[in-house]
């Protein structure tokens, strides 16, 4: 498992690896909804925690039909499925890959975007703590609908259409973590409910996506 | 490998039916037959990787190498990065004498991006030996191989089998190996529809 994860993170950091593509898409939409909402400084603040999350959230989209597709063209999917380690633990792994790439680098470089946007001084904390708990939970949904459509030549926007409607809840609860904490409310509800959400995904989700990539390799 | 009245499918339409077969280490067979036969889904399918329609295939646990058309390589990784992946994966410490076996010393620091299609085989072909498996399914093995390597790839094979090893392999090229029987799938083709096979009972249900 580690082999698969060293390998896996190794192909992202190198040449073509799709490391940063997320970051440079979440890195221009908080620079550029500043400038399309106006200097007001108490419409941004009020906006800036669904921003932060809508951008976290589509950025993470961006690169996930490559979880699985690159796998699947060059013929490696279907030796991992013939080889020792499980296809749910291959699937868990390239998920954890896939959320080292794209979640972790969303959530530190997050704080920086919300000053970019206006976000008020109790909000960064949460913010953190909801992208550190939620984005694992994003990079989970994605790894089934990578493998929903695996082998679909351009999977691309059917995997968006299945997978959106997944992200929703993660969603909601996310920006209303922030949005209450920017605010000094009580939090507990919907941080709750986020964490519940990304717990229960990673336990189950993977082997729904196993389950999925064996159809799929018939 | 016990395989016992077995049939295959290639997307719901059954290519081979009745076919059984034994192979014990130390073997090797050959599998024959035109194009479209079902050689690769009968490979897929003692792979695991697909369902059998009908019959019985027996195999001991974990013991099946499968080489693809593909080769399962990144192209942004060396020789020696790609292999060394494929032995940690299957908790084996070969790579040093699998580069050797497949003459891919001298290549080890190279991306496999700026290999040749050949050298390309070559590396797919030395994950075999990595993997420490007793049954090698190979399908078309020595495409774009040649005739040098085709014959170190024979006498790998060869060292396979004195190891106790077993191999059935797809192909039309004679790797030098006399002791292997040929199995010629043409006979276990799958009846058409029309003349009663499967498919019918579609007919019947919607007809």
């Amino acid at each position: 498992m580690w082999a698969l994860l060293t390998r896996d993170l190794r192909l992202a950091m190198r040449a073509g690896g799709g490391f940063g593509l997320g970051l440079a898409f979440f890195l221009l939409l908080a620079v550029l909804v500043p400038l399309g909402v106006g200097p007001e400084g108490g419409v941004l603040g009020a906006i800036a925690p669904g921003i932060l999350w809508v951008g976290a959230l589509l950025s993470c989209l961006l690169s996930l039909d490559r979880i699985f597709a690159l796998d699947f063209e060059d013929g490696s999917l279907d030796l991992l499925a013939t080889s020792p380690m499980p296809l749910e633990a291959v699937v868990a792994v390239k998920a954890l890959a896939h959320w080292l790439v794209t979640g972790v680098p969303l959530t530190v470089v997050a704080p920086v975007l919300g000053v970019l946007l206006n976000l008020p001084g109790t909000g960064y904390g949460w913010l953190v703590l909801s992208l550190m708990l939620g984005t694992p939970a994003l990079s989970v949904i994605g790894a089934l609908g990578a493998a929903l459509v695996v082998g679909v030549k351009r999977g691309g926007l059917l995997l968006s259409l299945l997978v959106l409607p997944l992200y929703v809840p993660t969603l909601i609860f996310g920006a209303e973590v922030v949005k209450r904490g920017a605010a000094g409310m009580e939090v507990s509800v919907p941080l709750l409910l986020l964490s519940g959400i990304t717990l229960g995904a990673v336990a189950l989700l993977p082997f729904a996506a196993a389950a999925a990539i064996r159809v799929n390799l018939r | 490998m016990i395989v016992e009245h077995l049939a295959v499918a290639r997307g719901g339409v059954p290519v081979l039916e009745g076919l059984s077969f034994r192979l014990v280490g130390g073997a090797a067979l050959i599998l024959r037959g035109p194009n479209g036969v079902g050689k690769t889904t009968l490979l897929r399918t003692l792979a695991g990787l697909q369902p059998a329609l009908a019959g019985r295939v027996s195999v001991p646990g974990e013991s099946i190498a499968y080489a693809a058309h593909a080769d399962g390589l990144k192209a942004v990784l060396t020789v020696e990065e790609n292999l060394r992946f494929w032995a940690a994966i299957h908790g084996t410490d070969s790579v040093e004498a699998a580069l050797e076996a497949m003459d891919l010393r001298a290549l080890r620091g190279r991306l496999a991006a700026n290999l040749s299609a050949g050298q390309k085989r070559r590396l797919g072909l030395a994950r075999l030996l990595v993997t420490g498996r007793s049954f090698w399914l190979l399908d078309e093995p020595t495409v774009s191989l040649d005739a040098g390597s085709v014959a170190l790839f024979g006498s790998v094979v060869r060292a396979h089998l004195a190891g106790g090893g077993a191999a059935l392999m797809a192909t039309h090229i004679d790797l030098g190996l006399a002791e292997a029987g040929v199995l010629d799938l043409s006979p276990f083709r799958a009846k058409a529809p029309a003349a009663g096979g499967r498919v019918g009972a579609f007919d019947e249900a919607f007809g």
